[in-house]
C-alpha cells in the first residue's frame, strides 16, 4: 500500500468538525429561500423583459431562437405621416409576443439580436408557476417585468448616435 | 431471567420482546438519519438541513417515508421476481436477528446466549446474501457489479472484525455479551476499580479494527465502493424503488446502530457503570433501576459511536477498489492477527 495519506484523512476530519462548530456559532453561509431573500447583483440574468414600444415585429429574435420559444403576431397598419402633407407610413403593429419560459434556456441570443433594444435581462427570478402550460407569458406580463430592468451603463465616450 | 417473567403470560413477554425489538432497531436508525445525516452533515457543510417539516424539521423522517411508501413498486421486466422482492427483507432480518443478543440491562435483554458473539458475527454476514442476491436479480450489470463488490468487501473485512472481536473475548474469557459486560465492569486496572476496566483501554487495538470493520461492513464512505453513485448509479440498490428501497434505507442505519451497540459492548462496558460505585460485586447484586438506565446508558454509547462512523462518511473521499482490498488483507488482517496473539500471550502469562 504505503501510499495511505492517513494524515490528510484527519486533516479532513478537522474540516468538517471546524466547520459544523461555525455554523452553529455564527449560522449557515444559505439563507432559508421563502423566508428571507436574497438580493441578486443588479445585471443579474433572471427573466427576459420586453419593452412593446420599440418592437417592430420584426421576427429576428424569433428566427435565431435555438428553442422557438418566441411567439410574434403582428399586422401592418397605416399610421400618420412625419411631416404635414407627407403619405401616410405603414408600420408593423405588434399582437402578440409571448415567450414559452418552460421551453427556453435563457442563452440571451434574443436579447443579443435585437436591433431595436425591445428585449432586456432583469434580476427578477420568481416567475414560477404551479402548471407548466402558464409559463407562456405574454407581453402584458413581459411589459411589467421592465420594471426591475436595470439603468442601462454610461455609453463610452464616441459612442453616441451622430 | 427477564424481570417481567413473574407476572406476564409467554404471549405477553413475546409481544414485548416483539416491540422491544422494534424499538431497539428502529428508533436508533430514526435518530441516525435526523441527528446526523439530515442535520450534521448538512451543518459540517454549512447549511441547515430540512427546517420546514416542524421545528427545525424533525417531522423530516415521516415525511420521507411517506413519500416513499406512495411510489411505486418497480421491478424490471427481465428481474428474478421472487427473490428481487425478497432481498432488502433478508438485509433488514439480519439486523433484527443482530439486535437479539445485545443486553441492555441486568435483565433487560432477548435472549442471554452463551455464545452471543459468535451468533451475532454469523448472522451479521447474512446480510451479505441480501446484498448479494439483490444485485443479482436485478437484471442489471451495474446491480450486479455492485453486489459484487459488496460481497467481496464484506467477506474482506468480516475477517479483522471477528479476529478484532477475539481479543475481547479471549480478555473477557466468554463468548457471552453479558458476561463481557460484566467483566469490563468488574474488572480493575492495577488494582484500581473506579472506573472498570473497559476493553477499549486494553484492546485500543482491536477497537480500531473493529471501527474500521464495522465501517466497511456498513459500506459508509470511505468503503462505499459498491454503491459508488459516479460509476456504477447506485450498485445493488439501482433498480429498487419505493417501499423496498425504504427497507434498504432503514437497514443500512438499523445495522450502524446495532454495530455501534456491539461496539459499546465490545469496548466501552456495555449498559454498566463500574460496579465498585455502587458496592455491587457480581451481577446478581446490581440494583433493579439498571433496567431503565442501562438502555439509556447503551443509547448514548451508541449515539457517541454513530457520530464517529457518520463524521468519517462525512468527511471521506472513496477508496479504490484495490486500495480497500489490500488495506483489508494487508494491512487489517495481519494486525489482528497480532493483537490477538499478544492478547493470548499476555492472557497466558498474567
Amino acid at each position: 500500500m504505503g501510499k495511505l495519506k492517513m494524515p490528510g484523512m484527519f486533516k479532513g476530519l478537522g474540516i468538517t468538525l471546524g466547520i459544523l462548530g461555525t455554523t452553529i456559532k455564527d449560522g449557515a453561509n444559505t439563507v432559508q429561500y421563502p423566508h428571507e431573500k436574497e438580493t441578486p447583483p443588479i445585471r443579474a440574468r433572471g427573466v427576459i423583459a420586453l419593452h412593446e414600444g420599440n418592437c417592430t415585429a420584426c421576427m429576428l429574435c424569433v428566427r435565431s431562437c435555438p428553442d422557438w420559444c418566441i411567439y410574434i403576431e403582428g399586422h401592418k397598419q397605416l399610421a400618420p405621416p412625419r411631416r404635414a402633407g407627407g403619405k401616410p407610413r405603414k408600420v408593423n403593429h405588434l399582437d402578440r409576443f409571448d415567450i414559452d419560459y418552460a421551453l427556453c434556456m435563457y442563452c440571451g441570443i434574443c436579447v443579443e439580436v435585437c436591433p431595436f433594444d425591445a428585449l432586456f435581462w432583469t434580476p427578477e427570478y420568481e416567475y414560477s408557476e404551479p402548471k407548466i402550460a402558464d409559463l407562456l407569458h405574454d407581453k402584458s406580463k413581459l411589459g411589467e417585468w421592465m420594471e426591475t430592468v436595470p439603468e442601462a451603463p454610461e455609453l463610452e465616450v464616441g459612442a453616441q448616435k451622430k | 431471567m427477564s424481570m417481567l417473567a413473574a407476572d406476564i403470560p409467554y404471549w405477553g413477554q413475546s409481544l414485548l420482546r416483539v416491540l422491544g425489538g422494534l424499538v431497539a432497531v428502529l428508533l436508533p436508525a430514526g435518530a441516525i438519519v435526523y441527528l446526523f445525516l439530515f442535520k450534521m452533515m448538512s451543518f459540517m457543510q454549512s447549511r441547515l438541513g430540512p427546517m420546514e417539516a416542524g421545528p427545525y424539521g424533525s417531522m423530516q423522517l415521516l415525511a420521507e417515508v411517506g413519500k416513499w411508501m406512495q411510489k411505486e413498486d418497480l421491478a424490471p421486466e427481465a428481474a428474478d421476481h421472487r427473490i428481487f422482492k425478497m432481498a432488502p427483507l433478508i438485509v433488514l432480518l439480519s439486523t433484527f436477528l443482530l439486535v437479539v443478543v445485545i443486553p441492555f440491562g441486568p435483565d433487560a435483554f432477548f435472549t442471554n446466549f452463551s455464545v452471543g458473539i459468535f451468533y451475532g458475527l454469523a448472522v451479521a454476514s447474512v446480510s451479505v446474501l441480501g446484498i448479494l442476491i439483490a444485485g443479482w436479480a436485478s437484471a442489471n450489470k451495474y446491480s450486479l457489479l455492485g453486489g459484487l463488490r459488496a460481497a467481496g468487501q464484506l467477506i474482506a473485512y468480516e475477517l479483522p472484525m471477528v479476529l478484532a472481536t477475539l481479543g475481547v473475548v479471549i480478555q473477557a474469557g466468554s463468548m457471552n455479551l453479558q458476561d463481557i459486560v460484566v467483566s469490563q465492569n468488574t474488572g480493575e486496572i492495577f488494582g484500581f476499580g473506579g472506573l472498570g476496566n473497559p476493553f477499549i483501554l486494553t484492546q485500543f487495538i482491536g477497537f480500531l479494527i473493529f471501527m474500521i470493520a464495522v465501517q466497511a461492513e456498513l459500506t459508509q464512505a470511505p468503503f462505499d465502493m459498491p454503491i459508488a453513485e459516479s460509476e456504477i448509479v447506485s450498485g445493488y440498490m439501482t433498480e429498487y424503488s419505493g417501499f423496498r428501497f425504504l427497507i434498504f434505507f432503514i437497514a443500512e442505519f438499523a445495522t450502524a446502530g446495532v454495530f455501534a451497540l456491539i461496539a459499546s459492548v465490545l469496548f466501552l462496558g456495555g449498559w454498566g457503570v463500574p460496579f465498585q460505585w455502587f458496592g455491587w460485586d457480581s451481577i446478581n447484586d446490581v440494583d433493579n433501576w439498571m433496567n431503565v438506565a442501562g438502555p439509556l446508558i447503551m443509547f448514548t454509547k451508541m449515539m457517541l459511536l454513530t457520530f464517529i462512523i457518520m463524521w468519517v462518511r462525512f468527511s471521506s473521499p472513496r477508496f479504490r477498489e484495490d486500495q480497500l482490498q489490500t488495506f483489508a488483507w494487508k494491512i487489517l488482517i495481519p494486525l489482528a492477527l497480532a493483537n490477538t496473539a499478544i492478547t493470548a500471550i499476555l492472557k497466558v502469562a498474567f
